[in-house]
């Protein structure tokens, strides 16, 4: 069943979706999660990600557009023969039933057999590690048992694709980690497809095959998580995901791999992404912990600034700069001997490599939520 | 804290001063509430009212001066009763129906009146041999016959017409709904007359148990085309929608339907239960003195009489006969229209009010039994 | 924990004394003097003890002695001069047809008479006094406390020799019109939970404009005077009312044909449903607000169709409301009076309407007091099996 192939299971194509006729929820959409994948949607709070896999679940329609499931148009499908499974934001298990009884529920109306429905529920239940709950009812559990049984729920009668929104939001912060490796743990071990929507881009990082990154309704960028890290190509996911130290300037070069960008504090140079012609303003991105404390030379980006505060974390510190016009410039730097001897108001030699710095593309204004459908 | 706890003490006095104040205010409203000039006189609402405003309210304000405020109500003791016991009396004189005024006079619910202290007919003949026979009690005199006679609308009936009460009881030879009035009184006494017993015996058949079986036996015969009514402007009514096709009525709405409002609507009297009503005063009202001067001036033979000149209700003394004439409005000679008049009086039957003290409960409590069924 | 009280405390619960004193004078008293009138009447044994005191050792097969006549005599014209005499003579005859006239009769007769033979003139003043059911009869009424009501209320009756019979069937009337009453309000919240459940629903799941809307439309009538609306179906449902006129404009039935839809069972249902069916709405849209629509979402994402969902998972978790609703109508309806008053007619009178015709018009209140006891303990025994059977802790009014 792993066939974690390229084979294309879920597309989304041009899909857009309003309420009201005014304002976009979903603009423009093109998605597609391959077989076998853990797909995340990442964005703040009314990016559009949860309408999206509404949509895909069949509970709301797209206003334009058209989505797939393995080759085929689902417009006409009700929820109920999609076959997927759901897990909701608060599990929505169904508080008059045992868990034995919820589980059952999508069994006893597909008209499996009941010898089989005990059968698949004892082999769900293991998976999920809850042998032995059946008897309970949903507020008889803990937030993490009930978390368990909703998947288990969404996993009873084999859907291929599994559906979940903002399943751990609910639970603390230890659970959540557990969960999150249980999660996985279930996906490959099933080797079922999962879109998965989050707000939490740890969340996403650390379980995700890939993730598209949602904001203002439009997918930003889609790519494996190191890359969404290591090479964001929008202003937005530069800033959404993981730290950054994010500065403007005005490019006066560019060349192969390499531009130069003016800032106030001298001539950055940095990698240029996407179209970068001279005269043009860009967006700079350097990761706190990609800069360093170094002798001149070391580098071939070298400033000088002036130590704002420092803040003491354990096994690193971070320092506050002004630098580039930026004045929350963080900069990561490890615990080691010699570091501690900083004060602030000392005055520190920083650099960082070509690679690590970004010059992206000033995100536009048609950004803006209120842009008008069809227009 | 302390500033406010102060601030509450101050509070409080003043709160105290100003529910003194409301209460004196209140105290003060109530009194003048309860010693307002006039005394309050309750009716039966609708035309016979109205007629009791033109004949008596009117002319005895002109008169005294005293004003009367009027209040409707639909019979009964119970609110008498109810004033009298929590000493709250704020009925002064109350239209009472003739059976109601002998109850309430026997449990002190009513003032006593000495029948000598009425005024006497126009030629001096006293009260007490000028009233008709058993129409006046210990607590008052009679005012008017009345009478429940039933009517039909004559629209309802282009070929024969029903004309005796035996008529109302044949469904086969006239279909159609019947209007009859939710008590046992009057109905039981026109079962037993249409089903053949003298005027004479039927409440001496009534008295026995067999008696009473009879009558509800037939009823019986016509209960599923029955329509009841409760208020005396309901027969008219159905009368004139032809919700019913007759019905027993109150012989002065019919009168009232045919004069003022031009309906085809005919009495028929045969079989007619002739009552009367009578003015009392509620015991320990404040405004005695006032209420008896009413009930005095209600009590002449012209007042009475005059009431006739708006609604065909007949004095119950003798002397007020000769002065029955035209309809004050409409100028309709009054006499024919009279339950009293002779030629109504061919198969009629006195209520009697004693008899049904001793009978109602029992009956009534059958009555519904029987109507649930 | 058991410290003792603080003023500040104190002084709180002094604030609820208020309520207190409400609940207790204008609940607690009338309720417990209904009690007691339904069983104790003292009004005939204050107006003739010695009477009852001489009727003690009569044996009750022939008539009683002269010195038992003569003390009645002096007894009922002492009534008489003090005008009590009326109420007395109502509670006798309502245990012996005849007797008030008996006793008005023979009280008038006396009033100045010394005769040498009591026996005999009360016997000429009305011969029921000859008989001994008449003495039975007043030694019945002089019962302090009685069990008559409850057994008057209960279509029960005592025969001569005093065991305890039923009521011959053309007088039962009580316990027929209480099955009747329970029958109807078991129909009418039936009615209510079969009309307001959409509602309800709809009302929960709509937009928040459109929700508030229709709780609107479901409030104003609740708002509207109970007259109006009850006049409102006669005037609907009368023989030539809209709803006839309308059946016979469109041809369903002839003109001849018009339907009896007031002043009957069918006016009684229909406006007591009209009347209640917000109690039933209201619960019921608490209860269903709270339900997430997420559960029906999830119910079709496991594969169930929208019945299959709905009757599963909506409808059980629907149930405290539900519960609440169908309480609450039950309850209401069965102490309803004024709606099958104006509209009920000759079949559709509830048991509430003869309680009502006894407390204002018989002034019979022992026996209203026993009918509202029957009533109320019946409302409660029904509450334990119901509460048994759904459970109270399960419902909710919101």
């Amino acid at each position: 069943m792993a066939d974690t192939g390229t084979e294309t299971h879920v597309e989304f194509r041009g899909v857009s979706k309003t309420y009201d006729g005014r304002t976009m929820v979903v603009r423009d959409l093109d998605l597609s999660v391959r077989k076998g994948e853990f797909f995340t949607l990442l964005g703040p709070s009314g990016s559009g990600k949860t309408t999206c896999l509404m949509m895909l679940a069949g509970f709301e329609v797209p206003t334009a557009g058209e989505i797939s499931i393995d080759g085929r148009p689902v417009q006409n499908i009700p929820p109920r023969k999609r076959g997927i499974g759901v897990v909701f934001q608060n599990y929505a298990l169904f508080p008059h039933m045992t868990v034995r009884r919820n589980l059952a529920f999508p069994l006893e109306v597909r008209g499996v057999p009941a010898d089989q429905q005990s059968e698949r529920i004892q082999r769900v239940l293991e998976i999920v590690r809850l042998e032995g709950f059946e008897g309970r009812r949903p507020s008889e559990l803990s937030g993490g048992q009930q978390q368990r049984v909703a998947i288990a729920r969404a996993l009873v009668f084999e859907p291929n694709l599994v559906l979940m929104d903002e399943p751990l939001g609910a639970l603390d912060r230890r659970l959540r980690e557990e969960m999150q490796f249980e999660i996985r743990r279930i996906q490959q071990d099933l080797g079922v497809t999962v879109v998965y929507v989050t707000h939490d881009q740890q969340e996403a990082m650390s379980m995700s095959s890939r993730v598209a990154v949602f904001h203002h309704g439009r997918v930003q960028q889609v790519a494996e998580p190191e890359v969404l890290y290591e090479e964001p190509e929008r202003e937005f996911v530069a800033g959404f995901i993981g730290d950054n130290n994010i500065f403007r300037g005005r490019i006066t070069s560019v060349g192969r791999g390499i531009c130069e960008v003016e800032t106030p504090d001298g001539i950055v140079k940095a990698f240029p992404v996407g179209e970068c012609r001279p005269g043009q303003d860009a967006v700079l991105a350097i990761r706190p912990e990609r800069v360093g404390l170094a002798k001149p030379g070391l580098f071939s980006n070298e400033f000088e600034a002036r130590v704002d505060g420092i803040l003491f974390i354990g096994d690193h510190l971070r320092l506050r700069l002004n630098l580039c016009g930026n004045s929350d410039f963080i900069v990561k730097i490890p615990n080691i001997v010699g570091h501690g001897a900083l004060l602030t108001g000392d005055r520190v030699s920083v650099g960082w490599a070509v690679t690590d710095c970004r010059a992206l593309p000033l995100d536009g204004l048609e950004e803006s939520p209120e842009a008008e459908l069809g227009a | 804290m302390m500033g406010n706890r102060g601030d509450w003490r101050v509070l409080a006095r003043n709160q105290e001063r100003v529910l003194f104040a409301v209460f004196v205010t209140a105290l003060a409203v109530g009194t003048s509430g309860c010693g307002s000039e006039g005394i309050t006189v309750v009716s039966w609402g609708g035309s016979y009212e109205a007629a009791a405003r033109k004949a008596l309210f009117e002319p005895f304000t002109a008169e005294t001066g005293i004003a009367v405020h009027v209040e409707s109500y639909n019979g009964g003791l119970a609110q008498i009763r109810a004033q009298v016991e929590t000493g709250n009396v704020h009925w002064d004189v109350v239209d009472l129906e003739f059976a109601d005024a002998v109850k309430g006079c026997d449990e002190g619910l009513l003032e006593l009146i000495d029948i000598d202290e009425l005024p006497p007919a126009p030629d001096g003949t006293p009260a007490r041999d000028d009233y008709f026979e058993g129409t006046y009690s210990e607590c008052g005199g009679g005012m008017v016959y009345y009478s429940t006679a039933y009517a039909y609308n004559r629209e309802s009936f282009p070929g024969e017409r029903p004309s005796t009460i035996e008529d109302f009881f044949d469904l086969a030879k006239f279909p159609g709904r019947r209007g009859m009035r939710r008590v046992p009184l009057v109905n039981l006494e026109m079962a037993l007359m249409a089903d053949g017993v003298p005027t004479e015996e039927v409440y001496a058949v009534l008295s026995t148990s067999e008696g009473v079986d009879r009558a509800f036996r037939k009823l019986d015969t016509i209960k599923a085309e029955v329509v009841w009514w409760e208020a005396g402007a309901q027969p008219p009514q159905m009368l004139a929608d032809q919700e019913v096709v007759m019905s027993t009525a109150y012989n002065g709405r019919i009168f009232n339907a045919q004069v003022l409002e031009g309906q085809p609507f005919t009495i028929v009297w045969d079989g007619q239960l002739l009552d009367y009503g009578q003015a009392a005063i509620v015991a320990g009202t404040p405004r005695l003195e006032a209420a008896k001067q009413f009930l005095m001036f209600a009590s002449r033979v012209e007042s009475i009489a005059e009431i006739g000149r708006y609604i065909a209700y007949s004095p119950t003394r003798r002397s007020g006969m000769s002065l029955i004439s035209t309809h004050a409005e409409t100028g309709v000679e009054m006499r024919p229209h009279m339950p009293s008049a002779p030629e109504n009086l061919t198969r009629a039957l006195r209520n009697d009010a004693v008899w049904w003290t001793n009978h109602a409960e029992e009956l009534t409590e059958r009555f519904s039994a029987w109507l649930a069924r | 924990m058991a410290r003792p009280l603080s003023g500040a405390r104190l002084r709180a619960a002094a604030l609820t004394l208020p309520l207190l004193a409400f609940v207790a004078v204008t609940f607690m008293a009338p309720l417990g003097s209904m009690l007691v009138r339904s069983f104790y009447e003292p009004h005939v044994a204050d107006a003739l003890p010695q009477t009852l005191e001489s009727l003690r050792a009569w044996d009750g097969s022939s008539v009683p002695d002269e010195n038992t006549f003569r003390i009645l005599a002096t007894e009922l014209r002492l009534l008489d001069q003090q005008r009590k005499l009326g109420g007395v003579a109502t509670r006798i005859n309502r245990l012996e047809g005849g007797m008030r006239s008996a006793i008005m009769d023979t009280a008038r007769a006396l009033r100045d008479a010394e005769p040498d033979s009591w026996r005999e003139a009360m016997t000429a003043a009305d011969p029921a006094w000859g008989t001994e059911e008449a003495w039975r009869a007043v030694r019945r009424a002089g019962e302090r406390y009685t069990m008559r009501h409850y057994l008057n209320a209960l279509d029960l009756d005592r025969d001569p020799s005093g065991n305890i019979v039923a009521q011959s069937p053309e007088r039962r009337i009580y316990l027929p019109l209480l099955l009747r009453t329970l029958g109807v309000s078991l129909a009418i919240t039936v009615i209510c939970l079969i009309l307001g459940y959409p509602v309800a629903y709809l009302i929960a799941n709509a937009s928040p404009g459109r929700s508030n809307l229709l709780l609107l439309l479901v409030l104003v009538p609740f708002w509207t005077s109970l007259l109006v609306r009850t006049t409102s179906w006669i005037v609907l449902l009368q023989n030539q009312g809209v709803v006839n006129d309308l059946l016979v404009a469109v041809g369903v039935i002839g003109d001849d044909g018009r339907l009896a839809l007031v002043y009957n069972m069918v006016g009684t249902l229909v406006a007591m449903t009209q009347v209640l069916l917000p109690f039933m709405i209201l619960p019921l849209y608490a209860v269903m607000r709270s339900i997430s629509p997420t559960y029906l979402r999830a119910a079709s994402s496991l594969g169930a169709t929208f019945p299959q969902g709905f009757v599963r998972v909506y409808w059980p978790q629907s149930l405290p409301g539900v519960a609440a609703g169908s309480l609450l109508v039950f309850i209401l309806s069965i102490g309803y009076y004024i709606t099958p008053a104006l509209v009920g007619g000759r079949t559709g009178q509830l048991i509430s309407n003869m309680i009502a015709y006894h407390m204002q018009e018989s002034l019979n209140w022992g026996l209203a007091a026993a009918l509202g006891v029957i009533l109320l303990v019946t409302v409660m025994s029904l509450y334990l099996v119901y509460n048994r059977l759904v459970g109270i802790e399960r419902m909710r009014l919101s």
